[in-house]
């Protein structure tokens, strides 16, 4: 395997792995202020895309993608204010079925309003044979459009949590929920904050990389459990480690075409997603001591 | 009357043949197919049951088990060994009778494992796999029991979906049927379809006697004292790891079961049998069914999908269970069979029955 080849496979698995970055990172929001793991989270990258494509259809790229990252900010509101808000102390295994529930909805309902036909964004420089060339290494502008929206998410999801008041409100829910409350915090509101953020992040996200991984009504399953083998292996409530877990599962996947047939892709990140759970529950950057308090 | 579990199964023999005639007189006697099909996803919703009401334990990939002994089942029956004769292992499970010669659609003379055969290796295969997967995932709890779970359904789909020796998209076709006795047989097409109709139910029948002994067993009292309180039943003694595992093998089982018999009854697989989607529905069944009532579940297995197989819902198809999942579980975690109706059934009687008899 020669280095190009090396290097070409790491530019693939990058480019996945900022999806799965931050379908992990939007697990870790909502996680962290409401105790729930959202198995919708990967609805939204699919709702992302495929509203951005449709709105394109007579608005300028920028304003179709605000206008899908907004669309799907709007659902992410109202899945919490309909399905969530109003449970009382709901079991963590009670939650995660109400969220496979409405993500086979969201599915049913994208399937029934866009068909089964796989879609995509345009690139935003130039087109499909456009390349860059790198040290021998070619790969389409787009992978750097990927990378530098993985980047800004990241950096304003920082700032967000820890320079604004609201962000920090968040950070104080996520530590104590109870002593939260007591500090006249408004932790409902937050909680409905927390899908809209993860909403517009993951929306974000699915429109950008949809020009190279394309969209269709049925990728968000799939991308749900990887989004949350990420979060696992980078810890689960570790925003910032959930970034390099997705991006070590995009290359661990794209370097496995290599050994295996491409159908097993899934079978791979899963197969590693089983090993961290029965190995090391608290992920590769967690610590154990924590890991034991936290509620399994 | 219906306290006893003898009672309610001669009640559901009762209803089988009752609907077996219900249909004739109808004019409707395809209703039995999909009622036979519905009866092998009874098999996998009833065991799932208990893995979920009894010990507490969800499984998001139960889907997988039917795929394994179904898948299993089939290749073994439809692989053409003729050219391997000669070989040790094969002339042995000849001469042990484990192989039949038969002619295939084209009319070629195939020697494949006998069903009953492939029936015990697809059963012991679920099992061992229940096993390897069962001692790590039940250590897990609450939503990392729930993704593991289901990262394994995920698992065994993408492989019977990418391996071509299994028919990747397409699955197995053309599997032979399977002599349950002699002159009787699972599959076979409409002639037998009756026949086909009380073996299934007859199946179902056997699994509710062994499940509702089983649940008023010792192990049943553990099962419960597990779910009731982990730590407590612990203390007392209940080796709460080996229960947890007995029952997740046990419903796997069964899974397996009424994929081997499904498969040879509709003579194909397909790699949807494992997809996530319908380890949800098990999941929706039971839900809907009450959390630790298996005839519950029976009831609504039963309903929901022949109503599906029947193509009432259409294109919602998923939508439904999905709904049905969301619905139960913000409203009725307990189940709505459970809760409800019999709520709705005693206030009932409250009410109709004179004084004397309430009392």
């Amino acid at each position: 395997m020669s280095l190009e080849l090396v290097l070409q496979y790491l530019v693939a698995g990058l480019t996945y792995g900022t999806i799965y970055a931050v379908v992990g990172v939007g697990f870790n929001i909502i996680y962290n202020t409401t105790g729930i793991i959202n198995f919708a989270q990967g609805e939204f990258v699919m709702l992302g895309g495929m509203t951005a494509v449709t709105l394109h259809a007579f608005l300028p790229l920028p304003l179709a993608i605000a206008g899908a990252v907004l669309v799907t900010m709007g659902v992410g509101a109202l899945i919490e204010v309909t399905f969530i808000r109003w449970l009382w102390k709901p079991s963590v295994l009670r939650m995660i079925v109400i969220t496979i529930g409405i993500s086979i909805l969201v599915r049913e309902a994208a399937l029934h309003l866009w068909g089964e036909q796989v879609r995509a964004l345009p690139y935003f420089t130039g087109d499909e044979v456009t390349s860059l060339d790198l040290g021998g290494v070619r790969f389409s502008p787009q992978v750097l459009w990927s990378l530098g929206v993985c980047l800004f998410i990241v950096v304003a999801l920082w700032a967000f949590f820890q320079r604004t008041r609201v962000g920090r409100q968040m950070r104080a829910c996520a530590a104590n929920r109870d002593a939260a409350i007591l500090c006249g915090i408004p932790t409902r509101n937050l909680v409905t904050l927390s899908f809209v953020l993860s909403a517009g992040i993951g929306a974000l996200a699915g429109a950008v990389v949809s020009p190279i991984t394309y969209t269709h009504y049925g990728i968000g399953s799939g991308l749900a459990i990887k989004g949350f083998t990420v979060a696992v292996l980078g810890g689960l409530g570790n925003s910032f480690a959930a970034v390099a877990a997705g991006f070590l599962v995009g290359i661990l996947e794209s370097f496995s075409v290599w050994l295996l047939p491409a159908a097993y892709t899934d079978a791979v990140s899963v197969t590693v997603f089983l090993a961290i759970l029965f190995f090391r529950p608290s992920g590769l950057f967690g610590s154990r001591e924590i890991a034991r308090l936290k509620a399994y | 009357m219906l306290r006893s579990r003898y009672a309610r199964i001669a009640l559901l023999a009762v209803a089988v043949v009752a609907v077996q005639l219900g249909a004739e007189a109808a004019g409707k006697p395809f209703y039995l197919t999909q009622l036979t099909m519905a009866a092998y996803y009874t098999l996998v919703a009833v065991g799932l049951s208990l893995l979920m009401g009894f010990a507490g334990q969800i499984s998001i990939g139960h889907a997988a088990f039917f795929a394994i002994g179904g898948y299993a089942s089939a290749a073994l029956t439809t692989a053409d060994l003729g050219p391997l004769r000669g070989k040790a292992l094969v002339d042995l499970l000849a001469r042990a009778g484990a192989l039949v010669p038969r002619t295939d659609v084209f009319g070629g003379e195939v020697l494949s494992v006998h069903p009953w055969a492939a029936f015990v290796a697809a059963l012991a295969l679920a099992v061992a796999v229940a096993f390897a997967i069962g001692i790590p995932v039940l250590k897990l709890t609450g939503h990392y029991l729930a993704m593991a779970t289901l990262g394994f359904g995920i698992i065994v789909h993408s492989i019977v979906l990418g391996t071509t020796s299994l028919g990747s998209a397409d699955g197995l076709g053309s599997v032979p049927p399977f002599p349950v006795l002699p002159g009787l047989m699972v599959g076979g097409g409409k002639a037998v379809r009756v026949e086909n109709y009380y073996v299934a139910w007859g199946l179902v029948a056997v699994a509710m006697l062994l499940l509702t002994n089983l649940v008023r067993s010792r192990v049943g009292r553990a099962l419960r004292a597990i779910h009731g309180a982990e730590d407590a039943a612990s203390s007392m003694g209940v080796d709460v790891a080996r229960y947890k595992l007995f029952t997740f093998v046990v419903s796997a089982a069964l899974a397996a079961v009424g994929g081997v018999f499904m498969t040879h009854f509709t003579a194909t697989i397909g790699p949807g049998e494992a997809s996530v989607m319908k380890s949800v529905r098990y999941v929706a069944i039971v839900a809907v069914g009450g959390m630790g009532s298996l005839w519950g579940t029976l009831v609504t297995s039963a309903a929901l999908n022949f109503l599906s197989l029947r193509g009432v819902f259409g294109t919602l198809d998923d939508a439904v269970f999905g709904g049905i999942l969301l619905f139960v579980m913000l409203f009725s975690p307990d189940g709505i069979v459970r809760l409800d109706l019999r709520a709705a059934l005693r206030a009932a009687r409250g009410r109709l029955a004179p004084p004397e008899e309430a009392a």
